[in-house]
């Protein structure tokens, strides 16, 4: 007995050791380097921004109207961080944001978000909503953590988006082992034994690749838009062949897909039958490597504006044609959306280069509001319409939990955080979530929020416990502490919460807030950061 | 490219419900209008028009129901071990059945207090769908679609909360208490028609309670202020339009009102709550009634433990331990107020439980005939609609699909079941596909 009570002592004081080791001393921050990416930006890459900035500046020429002034690098640099990351920037990296030379502060920050596993985990999420939906999912068939940690290790590699969309649409093989047919066995209906959902993957594949609204002619020919019955059917024969067996999704080369007709219940053959450009389906591989090519097709140039839309609205809050996957074949667009499908399409389908594209435009750089230089200055739903102001949109719920809990700490968190950090972040997330609720696929929040999202923040648990007096674990205490006068602090807590700096009658009115009453700083600390958690602006990207 | 929708102010959202509110009361004005003008004319009565008049006038309800008391059977409850027993059979695996108050109609042994009301209550024994996964059984039985990646269909509280009046009600109008993992949400209807979560009602409600007190509170709201003006600055049209203010605003009432103290069941007599049972899905239902009473148009109560793949009988009868107190005193509690009425009460869960019993004396999903359990609302009693095979086969006489169920209720609460709504996908929607059930809606209960 007394073995094994030592052998129970040995592994918890080596537990415990490990556990102090990481608590020690804190790794360095990851390097950051600006310079591959100033590399990236060659002639071909100046060419197409100065295309995207003039198509703008004409656009706003013609409607005579004056865009909105350029907005301050930290508001930038938020935005890139909720955009990318799904959080804020912390305190520590603020200040070394501005210890850099001007000119490469940009670059410097994306080179870093490029390199942050934060930024491959919310961007993986983020898609996968659009590839696979927020739900459970049948049991045992489909993985979704493997498939969004999956998705994030090809983002992380910088896999072109043609592959990755070729790897969703066409590999074989368990769902455990080769993440991406989850994609697949996701439609699965338990107990039903008819597989995989043909219907459910040619709606997914028109939207999430394509932003094409084929499902409204599942059942009938559209009512306003191109697409007959037979488009469906169609498409959904391409997933005809794809059986699930003991070895995952394999085809199967003599399956045949049938429908049943509703109304005689009789049974009719579908062949496979592309809804448009039929000469760009290749002729070899089966027939979901046959569609997965004409998808990607660098000539389907319907498949690249569907990411720029969809990568425009994850930087904007709002995409270029909403709904954000709903592009019609013969609409009228705006200039940018073909500037930025085009360089797409020719330059590798590289992602981070369409992001850092968009980053560096004029239009990503406008403030949200009107030139405080100019008292005529107003902006006009036509400002909005022509992007000549930064749209002021909703955070979603996942980047509100993750901005209050990095405004709570001084330091970043990051993948680099102490385990107990991170658990706590976690912890708070599932928490908050489930209170403010989850956006789900949903990408527009035309609603302003409901009245249980306020309470939470104003009387709910996260909150009080991210800002209450904890000279170990909250921002607040510690800058109460640290602070050596009131200005001071203030400042700090703006920087950390708003990343901004106070204007001057912010400064008068929270110092003097800080100088008032018992001299208990961290209770005044606290309502501090309880106002700046509460205000439109904290919750809203702008 | 489309113009961007902007959220339409609150004020403009009220308007919309008091009309719908106007619309809705419209039916009932009118046939009370018909009754006093029959009635004043005295010898009118003998022409045959007003006779027929006043049939007419009793045989609808007297006024469409104005709340739902959904309780939901989280896990899947056996039909066989609650209410749609099939005693002396192979299936029944030894579950025994009693007599009710209604001649004939027999409920398992564990619901003595149910089967003396059961005149109340009718019984759907026959619901079929075709989902046996919990997640999308849930979202079947709650919205009365299957799952559809296209489109999130809204609960049938969201729903209620949608079509009915506001009213002078300040607290949440759809609450969930005890929720599962999936309580009722509002879908395309937006997420304002979201169930409020809340938990057992010995607790305090979440995140109602200001955490400092009211001067420093005060205080708060100033600096508050300071923030907004300086957000305001520049865009003045947008930040209006996120109506952040007016939220935190309603927000604030909800936090100071009196009808908060609804969710409270220890202002209720020590013996009726020991009535209801001294569980937290007993206080659930004890709390229900109270926010009802508030004008609350949906409340979800919660008990979870249905799901018995091993020792079927033994969970089940300790859940009707639960159960059957709960449900009776809620439906006299009712019927005493003269509630019962204007409330639906529903109870179910997202399906039945195989008719063969497991090698671990467990029941698997079962989604092939199960049983909903109607009260109140105007709707007829005392009556068991369909039968599951006594051999345990997929066959039901008389199916019943869900959407049937939800059309039903909505009928019951003066909704028109076939109101269609836009999907964000521009594609319509109705509020439900099935037809109302003509033998629950033939009469006054």
């Amino acid at each position: 007995m007394w073995k094994r009570n030592l052998l129970f002592a040995l592994v918890a004081a080596a537990g415990l050791l490990a556990l102090a080791g990481s608590l020690a001393p804190t790794r360095p921050p990851l390097p950051r380097d600006g310079a591959p990416l100033a590399a990236q930006q060659d002639v071909a890459f100046r060419t197409t921004l100065t295309r995207l900035n003039q198509a703008f500046r004409e656009a706003w020429q013609q409607a005579g109207i004056k865009p909105a002034p350029r907005a301050d690098e930290l508001t930038v640099i938020r935005r890139l961080s909720l955009a990318l990351e799904g959080t804020i920037p912390s305190l520590e990296e603020l200040r070394q944001f501005e210890e850099r030379p001007a000119q490469d502060r940009l670059n410097w920050w994306l080179a870093g978000i490029f390199a942050d596993v934060r930024h491959h985990d919310y961007l993986a999420e983020r898609l996968a909503r659009a590839y696979v939906g927020t739900k459970g999912g049948p049991f045992v068939l489909y993985r979704r953590r493997r498939f969004v940690s999956w998705l994030a290790d090809e983002l992380a590699a910088n896999r072109p988006y043609d592959q990755l969309v070729r790897r969703l649409i066409a590999s074989n093989g368990l769902w455990t082992s080769t993440p991406a047919v989850n994609f697949l066995t996701v439609t699965i209906v338990p107990d039903n034994e008819q597989g995989v959902n043909e219907r459910e993957l040619a709606a997914r594949v028109a939207r999430a690749f394509l932003a094409k609204r084929i499902d409204c002619a599942e059942c009938h020919d559209h009512p306003f838009d191109r697409w007959k019955q037979a488009d469906f059917e169609g498409l959904a024969a391409f997933f005809g062949q794809a059986e699930n067996s003991l070895r995952g999704i394999q085809d199967d080369p003599k399956a045949v897909f049938e429908v049943e007709e509703p109304e005689t219940k009789s049974r009719r053959r579908v062949e496979p039958r592309v809804p448009y450009r039929a000469e760009l389906v290749p002729a070899e591989g089966t027939l979901r490597e046959r569609l997965a090519g004409w998808v990607t097709h660098p000539q389907n140039k319907e498949f690249s504006r569907a990411i720029v839309n969809r990568v425009w609205n994850l930087m904007f809050g709002r995409p270029l044609v909403e709904p954000v996957d709903d592009v019609r074949l013969d609409q009228q667009v705006l200039p940018a959306m073909d500037i930025l499908a085009e360089d797409f399409a020719q330059h590798g389908f590289n992602l981070r280069r369409l992001i850092l594209l968009i980053a560096a435009s004029e239009v990503f750089q406008l403030d949200s509001r009107s030139d405080p230089a100019d008292p005529a200055h107003q902006i006009t739903p036509e400002h909005e319409a022509l992007w000549a102001v930064f749209p002021i949109t909703r955070l979603r719920p996942e980047q509100v939990v993750g901005a209050i809990s990095q405004a709570s700490r001084l330091e970043t968190i990051s993948s680099q955080s102490h385990i107990l950090v991170k658990l706590k972040r976690l912890a708070d997330q599932q928490g908050f979530l489930q209170r403010y609720g989850d956006a789900g696929e949903e990408e527009l929040e035309p609603h302003g929020g409901t009245i249980p999202q306020r309470l939470l923040m104003m009387n709910g648990e996260i909150v009080r416990d991210n800002t209450r007096e904890n000279l170990l674990a909250n921002a607040a205490t510690q800058i109460a502490v640290l602070a050596s006068k009131p200005q001071r602090a203030v400042e700090t807590a703006f920087l950390c919460v708003l990343t901004r700096r106070p204007t001057p009658e912010e400064f008068e009115h929270f110092s003097a807030r800080l100088r008032q009453g018992d001299g208990n700083m961290a209770a005044r600390m606290e309502d501090l950061y309880w106002a700046l958690f509460n205000c439109s602006e904290f919750s809203w990207n702008h | 490219m489309k113009s961007r929708t902007l959220p339409q102010p609150l004020a403009q959202l009220h308007a919309r419900e008091h009309a719908l509110a106007e619309q809705h009361f419209q039916g009932r004005f009118d046939r009370r209008s018909w009754l006093r003008l029959a009635g004043l004319g005295g010898l009118a009565w003998l022409t045959p028009a007003a006779e027929l008049l006043a049939r007419r006038a009793e045989a609808a309800p007297a006024q469409p129901a104005q709340s739902i008391i959904f309780l939901w059977l989280s896990g899947g409850p056996s039909q066989l071990e609650t209410f749609a027993p099939h005693p002396n059979t192979r299936i029944a695996a030894g579950s025994r059945a009693i007599r009710t108050s209604v001649p004939g109609l027999l409920i398992d042994q564990h619901y003595p207090r149910l089967a003396e009301l059961m005149h109340h209550v009718s019984l759907v024994r026959s619901v079929v769908s075709k989902e046996g996964d919990h997640e999308r059984g849930a979202y079947m039985v709650k919205t009365g679609y299957r799952p559809n990646p296209t489109v999130v269909h809204p609960s049938i509280g969201a729903i209620c909360c949608h079509q009915l009046p506001v009213g002078n009600t300040h607290i949440p109008r759809h609450v969930s208490i005890l929720p599962d993992a999936w309580p009722g949400h509002g879908g395309l209807l937006g997420a304002e028609y979201d169930a409020f979560k809340t938990y057992d009602p010995l607790g305090p409600v979440p995140d109602i309670e200001a955490r400092v007190p009211e001067p420093r509170l005060e205080k708060r709201f100033q600096d508050l202020d300071v923030l907004e003006r300086s957000f305001a600055r520049g865009r003045e049209r947008q930040a209006q339009s996120t109506l952040h203010g007016l939220l935190v605003q309603r927000a604030r009432t909800m936090m100071t009102t009196e009808q908060i103290k609804a969710f409270d069941v220890s202002e209720e007599p020590a013996e009726l709550r020991a009535r209801y049972g001294e569980t937290p899905f007993g206080r659930g239902c004890l709390a229900a009634r109270r926010l009802i009473e508030q004008g609350v148009r949906c409340v979800e109560v919660t008990l979870a433990g249905w799901d018995t793949h091993a020792n079927n009988h033994q969970q089940h009868a300790a859940l009707a331990g639960t159960l059957d107190p709960a449900l009776a005193t809620l439906l006299a509690d009712l019927k005493e107020r003269e509630l019962l009425s204007r409330t639906v009460v529903i109870c179910t869960g997202e399906f039945g439980r195989t008719p063969k019993v497991n090698g671990l004396e467990g029941r698997d999903h079962w989604p092939h005939g199960f049983t909903v359990l109607l009260a109140g609302g105007g709707l007829r009693a005392g009556i068991a609609l369909g039968e599951t095979d006594p051999e345990g086969g997929q066959q039901v006489v008389r199916p019943v699909s869900v959407p049937a169920i939800h059309a039903t209720v909505l009928t019951a609460l003066g909704i028109d079941p076939q109101h269609e709504e836009i999907s964000a996908i521009g594609r319509p929607i109705k509020f439900s596909e099935g037809e109302p059930l003509p033998e629950l809606l033939a009469g006054t209960g």
